[in-house]
């Protein structure tokens, strides 16, 4: 299929190799981690608390004496799961608002600009604290807030997309055949404004695992004994002293993820050769 | 001795390669055309003379330049930026986008001066100040202290010429100086750069596509076709007499008054692209005289009963 | 340029209206009575009652917020439940510690980003522009809570160069603002560094080398001055980005600071402080945009000309 050659090309690349297989294994962490992980998540083993890492527990154990790296590895299944689940509707939801906007212009586009250009100042982080203020911690409240944070950032740019496709001719064609407003956003504008919106959607993942790393950090996130990377270094502060590997790895995981994230988007960007499409961003 | 000798030059950019044997002179007080459709080399020929090859990734493989009896090429870069700007100085294709945004124009004029002249900022004013008025742009004190895009495009050329004007240069480059202008403003670019030449002895080495151009302004003509030179001569005698076939067709291309609508036409077929020249003479494909031998062997650049040209069949 | 100044003052109101109307809204979408989120769970009902006036609770929403937004701008934020403070007091007391956290952590990301980025593009493809590039990799993709744990456990526990934690001396500041850093530096090399290497395909650098002027000018005098706007423009915009940093940052390094006031009054539920905190946060990131805005039309007559 035509619309794989891009990624084909990427992954050909040699930081784009390494990345995707990088990514692969993380989503297999993710999606299989009962048959991954060595140990269940929440054993509790109070005697091997705070232990170095062995032949054992590779990754050492934490303060309860859980092994970390199946809770590392269970982890990426709550740190996928949330930045995906938010991303993908952060990006659905942009595409329709700035396909919309762009499209119908009037009041509509001037309303939807200045909510835009409004939260695009505040940073996500900020975003996401005031709703999480308003609807309370947990993991579905950061989904929300991460989605909501990083709307305004897909909002914009496909709407920066279809202004720049709306004045071309087949669209002019298509309209004076009678088609529908529908019809032509939808099948005409949007597959046109996609592949960008979807590699900014991409890149953007990675910041959200950054987020939710950091909400989950803050206490606001994933509640115990739910393993999440960034409350487990939350919890690791205390033992700085000493286990300091209970926040080494748990970074170490988000590091690797999302410099993989950034490097496969960089050479899909490459093979795609978008660079332009992305500068607004 | 010319003022600018330039002898059978060729250029090489990667695989390519753009120029081959470019040969002219320009002496004193005079007015070189060097015209030829786009692709043909003119604006690399400028960035030869300029030394600024290198900039754009380009070396010279071959051949000389010789400016004031000094050669130019295999010169260190520092001893070509003392000549670039006070003795070669360049007046470019677009002055829309040849001067600093954001640097109010009189600064860019005043540089030029304080750098070759070695002016203090005052002296550099007072004489930027003097150059404006006398490229008759009104308001000097105003228009030095404006920035460029409060200028219109015939103003932001006058003061490029200003700028190549300041530091008193031997050789002025000028690569399609009024393209980009409108065309009244054109005739008067062209008239004042004719000026310049008459009343400082300068040399103007005068690029440009337009024939019409060349019969207003130059003294002799070099045409550039496919990166080698096709004929060189003065004007009078090139437009009496031409002795290379394309010579011929670019004169004929030449609007006239009174002529019949619709007999006017280009030359047929296209300039050849660069990574696909053909064998033997490079216009053998659009020329209507050609024969065998221009397809098979490349016309030696000789000298003619007047000027010098390079095909087969032009009577000696 | 003063006109300039207050239209652009002007321009802000209506975002501040806005921003200040989520924030007011907080306690009334919270699930319950909003008397209940303003007041210490065990008030008698005097108390309660006493609040509720005050507030206008009885009054239309919009009334409300009227008050709101009137004793916010008088200085009056309520008060602390945990805390049993005036919010105003906590604000004052954080305040400081925040902006020379983020002033110190601005400049730094400016001056070592423009640095890097610039010898990045001057010496392009050289050792200095993959360092640079790498770093401008990892300061994007490194969550800055974990550097800044891994700047403690090196720094402060193992090498005991710097304090663990706080603010009492001035040495507390290094790591914290090395940590935001990092990310702000790769921000403004990134932007540098791109947009000297577009300038420098400019048509009127080519002029400047025909002119004589000697490379090191160009670049310094020219080319770099060019690439500032962008990068002043991505500062302004991104202002934000270096405070929301520095709220993750305070709460690392148990500084004091706005930051950490908001996570802890979020996590107590405290509802009068995370809308003070808030408030404050989003004014600093307007004022922040309002600068960079300054910035920006002092080094560019076009865009001076654009305001006229």
């Amino acid at each position: 299929m035509a619309a794989f050659d891009p990624i084909k090309t990427a992954i050909r690349s040699p930081r784009g190799g390494v990345s995707a297989a990088v990514l692969l294994l993380v989503m297999a962490c993710a999606l299989f981690a009962p048959l991954i992980a060595p140990y269940a998540y929440d054993i509790q083993n109070l005697p091997g608390s705070n232990a170095d890492p062995s032949v054992a527990h590779w990754m050492g154990t934490d303060e309860f004496g859980r092994d970390l790296m199946s809770r590392i590895i269970y982890g990426a299944r709550t740190s996928l799961t949330v930045a995906v689940t938010a991303i993908s509707i952060s990006v659905v939801a942009g595409l329709t608002l700035g396909a919309m906007a762009a499209y119908f212009g009037g009041w509509f586009d001037r309303a939807v600009t200045a909510v835009v250009d409004l939260t695009w100042s505040f940073p996500e982080i900020l975003i996401a604290l005031i709703l999480i203020a308003i609807i309370g911690p947990g993991v579905g409240s950061v989904m929300v807030a991460i989605s909501i944070a990083y709307l305004a950032q897909f909002t914009r740019l496909t709407r920066a997309q279809i202004m720049a496709l709306k004045n071309e001719t087949y669209v002019e064609a298509t309209t004076n055949l009678g088609a529908g407003h529908f019809h032509i956003i939808f099948r005409h504008l949007l597959p046109n404004a996609l592949t960008p919106v979807i590699v900014a959607g991409m890149l953007a993942t990675g910041d959200a695992i950054i987020l939710e790393a950091t909400l989950g950090f803050f206490g606001l996130g994933a509640q115990p004994p739910t393993p999440s990377w960034g409350a487990m270094m939350s919890s690791g502060t205390a033992q700085i002293f000493i286990a300091p590997w209970i926040i080494i790895f748990p970074g170490l995981a988000i590091a690797i993820t999302v410099i993989s994230i950034n490097l496969f988007g960089d050479a899909l960007i490459e093979s795609l050769d978008i660079h332009n499409h992305l500068r607004s961003v | 001795m010319a003022l600018l000798s330039v002898q059978s030059i060729s250029v090489s950019i990667g695989q390519l390669n753009p120029l081959e044997g470019v040969t002219f002179d320009i002496d004193k007080r005079e007015i070189l055309g060097l015209v030829g459709e786009s692709g043909s080399g003119k604006s690399l020929t400028a960035m030869c003379v300029m030394g600024l090859l290198p900039r754009i990734g380009g070396t010279i493989t071959n051949g000389s330049i010789i400016f004031d009896g000094r050669e130019l090429i295999g010169l260190p870069e520092i001893e070509l930026r003392r000549l670039r700007g006070k003795r070669i100085a360049l007046i470019s294709q677009n002055p829309m986008t040849s001067l600093d945004p954001i640097i109010p124009i009189g600064a860019q004029i005043d540089q030029v001066s304080t750098l070759h002249l070695g002016l203090s900022p005052e002296a550099a004013k007072a004489r930027s100040l003097d150059l404006i008025a006398q490229l008759r742009i009104p308001e000097p004190a105003a228009i030095h202290r404006a920035y460029p895009h409060q200028l219109s495009g015939g103003m932001k050329q006058r003061i490029v010429i200003a700028m190549a004007l300041a530091a008193d240069p031997d050789l002025i480059v000028a690569d399609e100086p009024t393209t980009a202008l409108d065309v009244t403003i054109q005739a008067q670019i062209i008239q004042i750069m004719v000026e310049l030449v008459r009343d400082r002895s300068l040399a103007l080495m005068l690029i440009t596509h337009d024939m019409g151009v060349v019969a207003q302004a130059c003294d002799r003509v070099v045409v550039l076709y496919a990166g080698r030179v096709a004929e060189m001569n003065t004007v009078g005698e090139v437009f009496a007499n031409p002795k290379h076939p394309y010579t011929r067709e670019l004169i004929r291309c030449i609007p006239r008054l009174g002529q019949e609508p619709g007999s006017l036409k280009g030359i047929p077929g296209a300039v050849p692209s660069i990574v696909d020249y053909p064998d033997g003479c490079r216009f053998n494909p659009r020329c209507s005289e050609a024969q065998e031998i221009c397809r098979g062997q490349v016309p030696a650049l000789e000298r003619k009963s007047s000027g010098i040209a390079a095909c087969h069949f032009s009577e000696v | 340029m003063i006109s300039f100044f207050l239209k652009r003052l002007l321009l802000l109101i209506p975002v501040f209206l806005a921003v200040s109307m989520v924030i007011f809204m907080i306690v009334h979408l919270v699930p319950g009575d909003p008397i209940d989120n303003l007041v210490q769970i065990n008030s008698s009902p005097e108390q309660k009652a006493a609040l509720a006036a005050k507030y206008g609770l009885d009054k239309p929403l919009y009334h409300q917020y009227a008050i709101w937004l009137g004793n916010a701008l008088t200085g009056d934020l309520g008060n602390a439940i945990i805390l049993r403070r005036p919010v105003a007091d906590l604000i004052a007391q954080n305040l400081p510690h925040s902006l020379s956290l983020g002033a110190l952590a601005l400049l730094f990301s400016t001056i070592v980003g423009i640095a890097s980025g610039a010898l990045a593009a001057i010496y392009k493809d050289s050792w200095i522009d993959r360092t640079t590039m790498t770093l401008i990799l990892l300061g994007s993709t490194v969550p800055s809570f974990w550097l800044g744990l891994l700047l403690i456990m090196l720094f402060a526990v193992q090498l005991g160069w710097f304090p663990v934690s706080g603010a009492r001396s001035w040495d507390a500041l290094i790591l914290p603002v090395l940590t935001i850093g990092l990310g702000g530096v790769a921000l403004v090399a990134r932007v540098t560094r791109v947009a000297m290497m577009e300038t420098a395909r400019k048509d009127f650098v080519m002029m400047l080398h025909a002119k004589g002027v000697p490379p090191w000018q160009i670049e310094l005098r020219h080319v770099l001055r060019h690439a500032l706007l962008p990068v002043v423009t991505i500062l302004s915009l991104r202002i934000g980005w270096i405070l929301g940093g520095a709220v993750t940052v305070e709460f690392v390094f148990a500084r004091p600071g706005l930051g950490s006031l908001l996570i802890t009054s979020l996590n107590q539920r405290d509802y009068p402080v995370v809308q003070g905190a808030l408030l404050m946060l989003a004014i600093a990131v307007m004022l922040g945009t309002l600068l960079g805005d300054i910035i920006q039309a002092a080094m560019d007559p076009r865009v001076r000309e654009r305001i006229k």
